[in-house]
């Protein structure tokens, strides 16, 4: 790949920066774009960043029934999202890690994250918190095929399993793959949704431990080990993010402008996040499968479109 | 022959204990019975001092109360509750606060969880009050089955009640409530009275519906004491319910809105309720109503020049919450989630005597308003609004159709204050009938509120009964989750949306 203007060790430099620094930023844009939308004037962009330097000088308060697991489930999402962000391209910036059949191992770091957490939510003994894992556990089944489905067709189409060629290979710019690239990109925007615990899926602003997914999981994490929680969704955000936008951000000449178009697909992102959860209301629980069943067909068609 | 023995009453009508025929307990028994087996409503059945039972019966339809009472042998009787469920839970409070056991009762157990307030013996073998929510709950045993208990802390700012679901998955089979974690003592405390504080308490019975409760209060004392309120002020008071009633409707549908996560109308009626309840700020200095409302009259007149002043604001009010009302019907990401949430069958609704905006949303006619007219409601009336579904989708549509009501009968009521003299200040109230009975209900914005007063040989109160709506209402709820998912019960919660304090009193 031909970096004219940086040198390969800036764009790692970079790369790092970004994974590390920007994830707060996002849910606090998301925020921002709902309040605006109901008329108020909202907490401040950088909200999470200030909860979670409150959070890190904050006590942990630890359940008698916890064990060393409760623990592995903020620790692990923290660490599978950042491999995971080492994996995936910033748009055309460049990618730190990348190695054919990196696909699977991005997926799985997901996946990863996910056992852990559910993990960690059993591991407290409350109802709530089981209620919520067998959710999380039977809708993620549900999404995985979707973004699976959403690789297979990407690889048909690149001829390749390493998600930097997938994404942003040559190929994907063809009048051929249009069709599928939109059915693609679909399927994942909902994989997207239902990942981050954002409405129709969920609703991450709820505070009804009943009718929670995600939310629900973590509810008896505090201090520090929550700050990782919120770190790692905001992490999750970025990185899925990513995957979601890079098929479609053009190519600059410049490396600068590659990351000025990244940060600003980002943005124009966490801006569509923001009005779908002003103007939708939450599925009923019972419709959450048919939705991300339309993922797993929407990405299906994709591949199917790219196999005749 | 049984209707004949009991005495007519109309709504806040004094009578005296004499004139009242006292029946045998089988009559008594009998009497209610057969009323709510011809279609009228149990509003009231409870214990007094000397084992005597009082019950209330409305026609609704016959837009009449009648009244029934005998006395005790012994402190227990047959129950009434296997053949009339309406009685299920007035029989448990009689029991736990005079230690009267209704003999059969197919669901015993403790309402407020504290001992009874007479010699007897508390039913339950209690020595000391106990903790609230402290009993056996009913379980669906299986390998299957599993049991999710929700708080009395909860995750929002609301007040403290324990709910216990058996669950199938996500699939509940059972909702078990036990409250009781607000109990003050009000009905023992009003005892003796009237007293400076009485008015205070009664509007505290809960404080959402502080003028549904203060109204109720204020016509028993001026019935007891026989004295007439001038149509002005009564007009005030209207202006004053339908004022409470408006902001708590405005209040449930953006609450409504915000547990399905649609924020638009969340976020709008979480402020224009703010404006409606400024209204009653006002005119009274409180945004709940305390202090307007005082026997024999007002405390807080609304003058002509107020009443000039409040009208466009009103206007703007009821527009903005026009507004952002149609964006909620306009969404059909809501409409799907309201209407297969929480539905209550129309048999089961009268069977259990529902009440008020859960009553309605099941096409069950009833509105005090309308059936036993109080205040303005006679000369200005305001008809029932009905849904039928019985979903949620009717519980928040009635609220609508009610808006619309209120809002119309406010924009009249100020235009009439606004071209009308304040009346003189009242004075104290005389002193009231001894050894008498009344009954006084108002239409508070959940449903029928009802205060019973017992008066003494001095003219105090010997034993005073308040029924608010939460208390018919709450086993409604745990209907309305049978076979419903138990992530929709936060939602079928706000559509009922009960007072916690005003059942545990």
């Amino acid at each position: 790949m031909s970096l004219p203007s940086l040198t390969v060790s800036a764009q790692w430099v970079l790369h790092l920066l970004t994974l590390l620094l920007l994830p707060p930023l996002i849910p606090g844009l998301i925020n921002k774009v709902k309040a605006v939308m109901a008329g108020r004037s909202g907490p401040p962009v950088l909200q999470l960043y200030y909860d979670l330097a409150k959070l890190a000088r904050k006590q942990a308060v630890f359940s008698r029934t916890t064990t060393w697991v409760f623990l592995a489930g903020p620790v692990g999402t923290v660490a599978a999202g950042l491999v995971a962000g080492l994996l995936v391209p910033f748009g055309h910036t460049g990618t730190p890690l990348s190695f054919e059949g990196d696909v699977i191992l991005f997926a799985y770091l997901f996946g990863l994250a996910r056992f852990l957490t559910v993990l960690s939510a059993l591991d407290t003994g409350s109802s709530f918190e089981g209620m919520g894992a067998a959710r999380e556990v039977a809708f993620s089944a549900l999404a995985e095929p979707a973004l699976f489905l959403g690789f297979a067709a990407l690889a048909k189409a690149s001829s390749s399993l390493s998600l930097s060629t997938m994404l942003l290979g040559s190929g994907l710019g063809s009048g051929r793959m249009a069709g599928p690239l939109i059915l693609v990109l679909v399927g994942w925007a909902i994989v997207f949704l239902a990942e981050n615990a954002r409405i129709p899926v969920d609703d991450p602003n709820t505070h009804l431990e009943l009718t929670m997914i995600h939310e629900v999981m973590v509810l008896d994490h505090s201090g520090r080990p929550f700050a990782l929680v919120l770190y790692g969704a905001s992490l999750k955000l970025l990185v899925l993010g990513a995957l979601l936008m890079d098929p479609v951000l053009p190519r600059a000449p410049q490396a600068w402008q590659n990351w000025l178009l990244f940060g600003a697909g980002l943005g124009a992102l966490a801006v569509a996040v923001g009005l779908v959860e002003s103007m939708s209301a939450r599925f009923r629980m019972t419709k959450v499968p048919q939705f991300l069943l339309a993922g797993i067909l929407a990405s299906a068609f994709a591949f199917l479109l790219l196999l005749v | 022959m049984t209707d004949l023995a009991m005495r007519t009453l109309r709504n806040g009508q004094t009578v005296g204990l004499r004139d009242l025929p006292e029946l045998t307990l089988s009559s008594f028994r009998e009497a209610i019975l057969e009323g709510t087996r011809g279609g009228a409503r149990l509003a009231c059945l409870c214990a007094a001092s000397d084992l005597r039972l009082f019950a209330i019966l409305a026609d609704d339809a016959g837009k009449q109360l009648r009244v029934a009472w005998t006395r005790l042998a012994e402190p227990k009787y047959p129950s009434l509750t296997p053949e009339c469920p309406q009685a299920h839970l007035f029989e448990r409070e009689l029991a736990e606060q005079f230690g009267i056991v209704p003999d059969g009762h197919p669901w015993f157990k403790p309402v407020r969880f504290h001992l009874p307030w007479s010699d007897q013996p508390s039913p339950w073998g209690r020595d000391a009050d106990s903790l609230p929510a402290v009993m056996d709950f009913f379980r669906v045993s299986g390998e299957e089955v599993h049991e999710v208990a929700v708080g009395p802390v909860h995750a929002g700012v609301i007040e403290p009640g324990h709910f216990r679901f058996q669950c199938h998955g996500e699939t509940v089979f059972h909702l078990e409530i036990a409250l009781g974690f607000q109990h003050r003592g009000i009905e023992r405390a009003l005892v003796g009275g009237p007293h400076p504080l009485s008015l205070k308490q009664a509007e505290t019975a809960s404080g959402d519906s502080s003028i549904a409760h203060a109204w109720a209060h204020c016509r028993l004392l001026e019935s007891l004491a026989g004295v007439e309120v001038s149509p002005r002020a009564d007009r005030v008071r209207g202006v004053a319910l339908e004022l409470e009633r408006a902001a708590n409707h405005v209040g449930d549908l953006g609450a409504l809105s915000g547990d399905v996560g649609f924020l638009p109308t969340a976020s709008f009626c979480g402020r224009i309720r703010g404006d409606w309840l400024n209204l009653s700020a006002e005119v009274c200095g409180s945004r709940l109503g305390r202090g307007w409302l005082k026997p024999g009259g007002l405390y807080q007149d609304l003058d002509p020049a107020l009443a000039t002043r409040l009208l466009p604001r009103l206007i703007r009010s009821w527009a903005d919450t026009r507004d952002a009302v149609e964006l909620l019907w306009g969404a059909a990401s809501v409409m799907i989630r309201f209407e297969v949430a929480g539905r209550v069958d129309p048999i089961q609704a009268r069977e259990i005597g529902l009440v008020g905006v859960a009553a309605r949303a099941c096409g069950v006619e009833q509105d005090v308003r309308w059936d036993h007219p109080f205040g303005p409601y006679g000369a200005h009336p305001i008809s029932p609004s009905l849904a039928e579904s019985g979903t949620v989708h009717s519980r928040a549509w009635i609220r609508w159709l009610e808006l619309i009501e209120s809002q119309r009968f406010l924009l009249e009521g100020l235009a009439e204050l606004a071209g009308s003299d304040p009346d003189p200040r009242t004075g104290p109230l005389p002193p009231l009938a001894p050894d008498s009975l009344c009954v006084s209900m108002t239409e508070g914005w959940r449903g029928e509120v009802l205060h019973l007063a017992l008066t003494d040989d001095r003219g105090r109160f010997s034993r005073y009964k308040i029924v608010d709506p939460s208390f018919h209402n709450w086993f409604g709820l745990a209907l309305a989750l049978r076979g419903e998912q138990i992530s929709d019960f936060p939602l079928c919660n706000k559509s009922f949306n009960l007072s916690y304090c005003g059942h545990d009193l």
